[in-house]
């Protein structure tokens, strides 16, 4: 319990530990620490960075799909649209076509039966100078009677 | 080994010795001292080489925790430079844990080692010898006038000691220095007694409950098996209880010290 040239010693050593500390071992620990936690700063930093990167671009692809969905609804309502119109078109071109078909063969139809009709008038008229010279007992003059038979012609044609 | 109760605990008290008087050197406090110096370069010395930005190892995190620890409790008090006062509350903080937890050492085991070399007496616990408590908080003290002539200057500081705090008027100057210089003085021997006094008792109790080795030993010489037991179980529950509580102290008062070295030298540097 004395004081005594002990004192002396454990000074000098103890200024030697503190310097020593000082100088060797209190810089490159905190030194390593504190760069440690610049790193790690910086790393969270990059993450949150990181992170609002991701929404922004997951942000930037939904817009993108939206725009997409819409653009091929439209590409598909007007590819129905068109579909339609050629439809239409179709028919209107199917309806005139049968119309002409119809209509021509009506003409044909008509011209037909007039071509019968004269072809029957003809035999008819043949038939019936036949028949008037059976009857006559003798050939008709064609020539001679051609008023009269001009006259049953039309008559013949009239009826 | 003493060899009676009423011998044993002044021999365990009594510091290997070399010199005269003044000029007396406690060896076994110096190499204690020294032998703990080395381990804490040697400990923080390993940390410090190896010490990389990158993830840091078990070992290297415990030293890391240690020292952000002792720079935490600067950062909060001292609002200056560091870099002197960090490195300086770190040894302080470390040196004062690892000399007192030589007292957690089974007390006869160093003198029974000493006694193989040759040594009489052997003292362990270099923080239970005022030799080593004055050294630190001497230290201090110096280091608290210099901060303070670093931050006032020389005349500010003089003019500090003998106007605060009652005031200028010269007839208060005598009365200012006197109470400054008490106050001043009361920081290095409040530091020194406190730490030198909790050790001491610790070492004190540890030696009272060995005591109780003597009890069982004459108990059992006697025959008497249940006073051998007694004293046999009291002893280790007492000093397992005692150690335990110990370790609170041996921590707490490497703690205190440094806490007051830094707050003596923050307001040191503080300006008035």
């Amino acid at each position: 319990m004395t004081i005594n040239a002990t004192i002396i010693g454990q000074l000098l050593g103890f200024l030697v530990l503190v310097w020593f500390t000082w100088k060797f071992i209190w810089p490159p620990l905190l030194g390593a620490i504190e760069e440690r936690q610049k790193k790690i700063a910086a790393g969270l930093a990059a993450a949150d960075r990181g992170q609002k990167d991701l929404e922004e671009a997951k942000a930037r692809a939904g817009d993108a799909m939206r725009e997409a969905r819409e653009r091929a609804m439209q590409l598909v309502d007007q590819a129905q649209k068109r579909g339609n119109e050629l439809i239409d078109e179709a028919k209107q071109t199917a309806v005139a076509e049968g119309e002409r078909l119809v209509s021509a063969a009506r003409a044909e139809v008509s011209t037909e039966s007039a071509r019968a009709r004269d072809a029957l008038r003809r035999d008819v008229a043949a038939l019936a100078l036949a028949g008037a010279g059976k009857v006559l007992g003798r050939e008709v003059d064609a020539k001679a009677h051609a008023d009269l038979l001009d006259q049953l012609a039309a008559e013949l044609e009239r009826g | 080994m003493a060899g009676s109760s009423a011998d044993y605990i002044p021999h365990h008290l009594t510091h290997l010795k070399v010199g005269e008087g003044f000029w007396t050197l406690h060896v076994d406090t110096l190499f204690m001292t020294a032998l703990l110096g080395v381990t804490f370069l040697w400990i923080f010395g390993a940390a410090a080489r190896k010490a990389t930005v990158g993830v840091p190892g078990r070992f290297q995190a415990f030293i890391e925790l240690v020292v952000e620890f002792v720079d935490g409790q600067i950062k909060e008090v001292f609002h200056g430079d560091r870099s002197f006062l960090a490195p300086l509350a770190l040894t302080i903080f470390v040196m004062v844990i690892l000399m007192n937890t030589m007292d957690l050492i089974p007390i006869d085991l160093p003198g029974m080692i000493a006694g193989l070399a040759g040594a009489h007496y052997w003292r362990v616990l270099p923080s239970a010898d005022l030799n080593t408590t004055f050294a630190l908080s001497l230290t201090v003290f110096v280091l608290v006038i210099f901060y303070s002539i670093k931050a006032k200057g020389a005349g500010g500081y003089a003019h500090e000691l003998f106007t605060a705090p009652f005031g200028a008027n010269p007839a208060l100057w005598i009365p200012n220095f006197i109470l400054n210089l008490v106050e001043l003085a009361a920081k290095p021997v409040s530091l020194a007694m406190r730490l030198f006094g909790n050790m001491y008792a610790g070492e004190l109790v540890f030696m009272l409950i060995a005591l109780l080795g003597f009890a069982w030993a004459g108990a059992l010489a006697d025959g008497s098996i249940f006073g051998f037991a007694l004293g046999f179980l009291g002893q280790i529950l007492m000093t397992a209880a005692w150690a335990i509580f110990h370790v609170l102290i041996i921590l707490l008062q490497g703690f205190i010290f440094m806490v007051l070295t830094i707050v003596y030298i923050s307001m040191a540097h503080e300006h008035h």
